[in-house]
């Protein structure tokens, strides 16, 4: 059987679970969407200007949820269970499981960015992004880059039940840092500073890019390289950090 | 194709400054079923990890099916079957979902109904894991280890935990390995689940193996004897590698005194004895 067919079918078999669990469920996909329509609704209040903050920061949080959140609440679980060990006891290769597992996270973040920007058309009247291909690209380094960070933090939470509290120590602050809710240039001088050197400003920054000012990876440089940095810090923590125990 | 499933020789292993194997020997053929017994902590877990390619080895030779499995080759983990000691599972999966989802991860797989129906589940294929008991859990556990028609099913600790009745149900799932031909590496803590499903019983004790043979031949093959009676409304007991002499001795001094040996017996060690003298903090005697 060949590997690829084994990671399909474990992206199948994490599919059906995803919707089993409704928390994990509501909050990896509905919170972000909620963000989006109370924050538009109730403060933007169709503020074209508030909205294009808006639409790439929740983007950028999604991308976060789905995966960061998403794999480090999982990876936990997962080896809490005993469930890693039990599938590498299994003929399927390590990369063929542990793929269709992370593809299943790929592709909540991809369908979150797509409902954000389709809400953002449909419902606020913004334009389509100017950029597909970069909002793809952003994307991606998105997911790569909180992807490899989810695995490598899932190593630091000792337990399940004291996940969240190790999560939201991290996603929490992030966001209200990053320029989820309003701009990043708003912020006291040392937070801003902070935020620069994290990821999800970047993100979002180049999500904007993408979507507000039809920028690409080429002309936003600093959000490229400095997701491209994280990307290979967070693949080389990831690999250095993964236990199936 | 040789006749030997697993050899193990003069296997190690430490946990930093833990030894928890020391120089651990012995070989299970195709088709047997080979109990690993010992109290907790004695060292199974490791033994058993080991050879399914878990854990590393700090020092000896392994060979499971040919392999050695800490290369984690998908060769060999096709022909294994695997029953952790605590192994959890998705909660949110139905029992049928669950064995249909581990068949198609094997080459030649077992029918999925027909696998549930082994470990005793039918009725229960709509289930969720979490619905179930904590034996139908453990059945549900050999059921994927089984679905894979696996040459060799490695069971840690298989019915630790279980009421009799729920025991005795397992036995029958675990017996009926044998009739399909498998080879099995049981560890248990209970002496009557390695008297009751083993072949060959090898009894661990501090990382060490103290004795290994049939069930039957490890009292017997250690050639001692326990004489006993009543003498003055308590019982005297005796042990001997020579029970003619010491018969001898005895019935000439009670016919010297007049007394007859009320309630005489001569008894070879049961495993029972062997395993406790064997594994007591400190020597019996
Ligand atoms: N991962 C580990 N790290 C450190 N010590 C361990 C680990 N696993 C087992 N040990 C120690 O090794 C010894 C043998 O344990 P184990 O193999 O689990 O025994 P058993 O399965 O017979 O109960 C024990 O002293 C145990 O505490
Ligand atoms: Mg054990």
């Amino acid at each position: 059987m060949s590997g690829a067919l084994l990671a399909w079918r474990q992206f199948r078999f994490e599919r059906r679970l995803f919707w089993r669990n409704p928390s994990a469920a509501f909050f990896n996909f509905m919170l972000p969407l909620a963000f989006l329509l109370l924050v538009a609704s109730v403060f933007a209040r169709g503020d074209r200007e508030q909205l294009d903050v808006l639409v790439p920061g929740i983007a950028g949080m999604a991308v976060m949820s789905t995966t960061f959140t998403a794999l480090a609440f999982n990876i936990t679980f997962l080896r809490e269970q005993g469930i890693l060990k039990r599938m590498r006891g299994t003929p399927v290769p390590a990369g063929s499981y542990l793929g269709g597992l992370l593809a299943s996270s790929v592709m909540n973040a991809a369908v979150q960015v797509l409902l954000v920007v389709a809400i953002g058309h449909w419902v606020y009247g913004l334009p389509w992004p100017r950029e597909p291909l970069a909002l793809a690209a952003f994307t991606a380094l998105g997911v790569l880059v909180f992807g490899a960070l989810g695995v490598a933090f899932s190593h630091a939470i000792p337990n399940f039940d004291s996940a969240p509290a190790y999560v939201n120590a991290v996603f929490l602050p992030a966001i209200f840092i990053s320029g989820v809710f309003y701009s990043a240039s708003a912020l006291p001088g040392p937070l801003e500073a902070l935020a620069a050197v994290l990821p999800l400003k970047h993100v979002i920054d180049g999500l904007a890019g993408a979507i507000v000012t039809g920028q690409g990876p080429l002309e936003l440089p600093t959000a490229t390289l400095t997701l491209l940095a994280w990307a290979a810090a967070g693949l080389a923590l990831a690999a250095w950090s993964f236990r199936w125990e | 194709m040789t006749d030997t499933a697993i050899a193990v020789r003069d296997l190690r292993k430490s946990y930093g400054s833990v030894e928890a194997v020391r120089g651990v020997s012995f070989e299970v053929a195709r088709g047997e079923v080979f109990g690993l017994l010992g109290p907790n902590g004695a060292g199974k877990t490791t033994t058993v990890e080991i050879l399914e390619g878990h854990r590393r080895r700090s020092g000896g030779v392994v060979r499971v099916l040919g392999h050695d499995p800490e290369r984690a080759e998908p060769e060999l983990r096709r022909r294994l079957g695997i029953v952790l000691q605590g192994g959890g599972f998705y909660p949110r999966v139905r029992v049928r979902e669950a064995v249909a989802h581990f068949a198609a991860m094997y080459p030649s797989p077992r029918d999925p109904s027909e696998t549930i129906s082994l470990v005793g589940l039918e009725g229960k294929e709509e289930a969720f894991a979490r619905e179930l008991s904590g034996g139908q859990r453990r059945r549900l556990d050999l059921a994927l280890a089984l679905v894979g028609d696996p040459e060799l099913v490695f069971l840690d600790e298989p019915t630790t935990g279980f009421d009799p009745a729920a025991r005795r149900t397992a036995w029958t799932a675990m017996r009926s390995l044998r009739e399909l031909g498998k080879t099995v590496l049981l560890t248990t803590h209970y002496l009557e689940e390695a008297q009751a499903l083993a072949d060959r019983v090898a009894i661990v004790k501090d990382g060490v193996l103290v004795a290994q043979g049939a069930p039957g031949e490890l009292g017997a093959g250690r050639d001692r004897y326990r004489v006993s009676y009543r003498s003055n409304g308590s019982r005297a007991e005796h042990e001997t590698d020579d029970p003619t002499t010491l018969l001898h001795r005895l019935t000439a001094e009670a016919l010297a005194r007049g007394e007859r040996l009320e309630g005489l017996e001569v008894n070879r060690p049961t495993l029972e004895d062997v395993y406790l003298e064997l594994t007591a903090e400190e020597p019996v005697r």
